[in-house]
């Protein structure tokens, strides 16, 4: 526009982009954000764990979170339409344009946090693809069918660490409830249900996430009981991922994360 | 000891109740922990690129391979282990810096291609060492290497894919890969270590049956496979002296600067002291995660005992 | 044998040695896979899948406190067992030696 054509904004347009486009492609994204930043996150633990056993078991989960996010970001890119393949999702776009929740992309801290953080995810994710498998995207809930199984295995694993380190000696106690308080603000956004929720809602797509969270809470209120924790207080809830609004952590991620790829662009590797 | 040495030469496997000298045990342990600890070192130049890596299938592989050679670790310490010595002591060793490991790993990641080119190289000498090794007469040590050699294969294959990709690639890539073949060839020779004359272990551990070949023999068998790999690609060798001898039917390399491997292995090598800082945070910022571990299983199993 | 003050007594910063036996498809025997450092059951199953079952063959884990396995003698013993040499090898954790005393 020049100055003569010059209009003001509308209110929605505070909005990040890509609230507009088709609620399916930005579910999916959504899911598969989540797995994408958080497995990033995991893998950041590579040859840095505690014990060579944890190191192994990190990496498998890394691992089986960065397939899936690669799974869903090539169902994403099919539902768009664009010819955007999974790496160019993962390595071409902005911080602004990622769609996953706060609580993935938070530095990975120390085990206590890593773990915690794990454990609050997983309890959630084991709940979402449960409710996936019945989509009436096949593809999607073929996905999650598979996703399903590993992230069994992930909340055995998170939770047997909550209780270790909880109920292990009084500094792990401390740095988990730490962590636990640290993180329990960023919980509420995995059950929020926006425009986009209520569409996949309204074509069985995929569950309501509002309606996960009682079963959610229920698991975490047992495992941080056997863990000797405390369960914080609800009070502020942070959000904004889901719709790009992300914390300052995610584009520094990011910028190591894509700094190879975007050097080389249109390269082959 | 003359039955334990008529039992090698019979080419029977020792096992870990087995009678066997006090030199031979010591000898392995040194041996099969040094081995250990090359592969949990090794983790370190490999990890720096994981959360660069250029695609989703390449950050996969490359994790994958990392927790292979975790793995890997693990199953040769757990064979250390059965010769009397903890896994807490081995460890200690490889911290203070008393215990060893490849030399290789004290040489920095510069670029992606060095990813690649450690695939092809390091693994490929790797697997040369560790198919001699799959014969080796002490049971447990034997039997890791032939578990090994088949996730080996695999890592091999991936980095000569990851080079042979870049050397078809765009220039930068090209000349990325040639880059990082010129840095890591003289060293993954280096790997096979000194002609055995210079090696004051090789003796023993051949008349033991520990190491079935020389030095010499597993580095010219390596660079007999790696020329031809490196002519498929189409990227050269830093080695004006290679050249193809048709009555020995081997390529024919130049002198290896031995200086440069003895200062590396003595601790002056580009990385050594970053590798052994993050090995010593990594162990030390664990200690209270492995300590809660353990107070919680105490308190289980005393709670259950009441 | 290097000096041990026995098993527990100063903290196994590795934590204790598990051995680790998988069953490769239905019907197949169980057989030993190598070892696990874990501090409890759970813990041993869950460390042992993901060192050995990570390549998903794997259909079935045993693990076991690598202390608990009771062994044969060496093959030329005969039937005979000596009842001191019952470990399946030697490691630190089994023996228990007085604080301050060196063997070596």
């Amino acid at each position: 526009m020049t100055s003569d054509t010059w209009v003001p904004g509308k209110r929605s347009d505070t909005a990040t982009s890509g609230i507009a486009s088709d609620p399916q492609f930005t579910y999916v994204l959504r899911i598969a954000d989540d797995r994408l930043v958080l497995g990033h996150r995991l893998s950041e633990w590579c040859a840095h764990a505690p014990i060579l056993e944890e190191d192994i078991a990190l990496g498998n989960f890394a691992l089986d979170l960065v397939g899936q996010a690669s799974a869903f970001l090539k169902h994403a890119g099919a539902i768009e339409g664009k010819g955007r393949s999974e790496d160019t999702l993962a390595y071409f776009r902005d911080a602004v344009e990622f769609r996953n929740c706060l609580l993935v992309e938070l530095p990975r801290g120390d085990f206590a946090m890593t773990l915690v953080r794990q454990f609050l995810f997983d309890a959630f994710d084991i709940l979402l693809l449960e409710g996936l498998a019945a989509s009436s995207d096949k593809t999607l809930g073929g996905i999650a069918a598979k996703a399903e199984k590993e992230a069994r295995y992930h909340l055995r694993h998170s939770a047997e660490w909550v209780r270790m380190l909880g109920d292990g000696t009084s500094e792990s106690h401390e740095r988990a409830q730490r962590a636990l308080n640290d993180l329990w603000m960023y919980t509420p956004e995995l059950f929020v249900a926006d425009d986009v929720e209520r569409a996949v809602v309204e074509r069985g797509i995929g569950p309501d996430p509002a309606e996960l969270r009682d079963r959610w809470l229920v698991t975490v209120q047992r495992v941080v009981s056997e863990a000797t924790l405390t369960l914080p207080p609800d009070e502020h809830a942070a959000s904004g991922g889901r719709i790009g609004r992300h914390t300052e952590h995610l584009g520094r991620m990011l910028s190591d994360m894509q700094s190879l790829a975007r050097a080389h662009p249109g390269a082959t590797w | 000891m003359a039955e334990f040495e008529a039992r090698l030469d019979r080419g029977e496997t020792i096992e870990p109740k087995d009678w066997m000298p006090e030199k031979y045990r010591k000898q392995l342990i040194r041996m099969m922990s040094q081995h250990a600890h090359s592969e949990i070192v090794g983790m370190l130049p490999e990890g720096n690129w994981i959360t660069r890596a250029p695609s989703l299938r390449r950050k996969i592989t490359l994790l994958a391979k990392v927790q292979d050679e975790a793995g890997h670790g693990l199953y040769i310490y757990c064979g250390t282990e059965t010769l009397g010595i903890g896994r807490e002591e081995l460890v200690d060793q490889l911290l203070t810096g008393k215990a060893k490991y490849s030399s290789i790993f004290n040489y920095p990641t510069l670029t992606w291609a060095d990813i690649g080119v450690i695939g092809w190289f390091v693994d490929g000498a790797a697997i040369v060492n560790q198919t001699m090794l799959a014969k080796t007469s002490y049971g447990p040590y034997a039997r890791a290497m032939i578990r090994i050699c088949k996730e080996e294969n695999f890592h091999k294959r991936q980095g000569y894919e990851i080079c042979s990709v870049l050397a078809a690639g765009t220039q930068a890539q090209r000349d990325m890969v040639q880059d990082a073949v010129n840095r890591w060839w003289w060293p993954s020779l280096m790997m096979f270590g000194p002609s055995d004359k210079e090696s004051p272990n090789s003796a023993e551990l051949i008349r033991w049956r520990v190491k079935r070949e020389s030095n010499d023999t597993l580095r010219q068998r390596f660079v007999d496979l790696t020329v031809p790999q490196a002519k498929a690609i189409n990227v050269s060798l830093p080695d004006p002296d290679l050249k193809y001898n048709a009555e020995t039917e081997h390529w024919d390399f130049g002198a290896i600067d031995w200086d440069e491997f003895y200062q590396v292995i003595k601790g002056n090598g580009p990385c050594n002291r970053e590798r052994l800082a993050a090995r010593r945070s990594a162990h030390d910022d664990g200690a209270l995660v492995r300590d809660a571990a353990a107070a919680y299983a105490r308190k289980r199993s005393a709670a259950s005992a009441a | 044998m290097t000096p041990n003050e026995g098993a527990g007594a100063r903290s196994d910063t590795q934590w204790p040695l598990w051995e680790v036996f998988t069953q490769e498809g239905e019907g197949a025997p169980h057989e030993h896979a190598g070892s696990v450092h874990a501090v409890d059951a759970e813990h041993a199953l869950q460390n042992a899948r993901d060192v050995y079952a990570r390549r998903g063959k794997v259909v079935s884990i045993w693990v076991v406190p690598s202390e608990q396995i009771i062994a044969s003698a060496p093959g030329d013993a005969g039937p005979l067992f000596d009842p001191g040499n019952d470990k399946p090898y030697r490691h630190p954790q089994f023996y228990k030696v007085p604080r301050g005393v060196r063997v070596e």
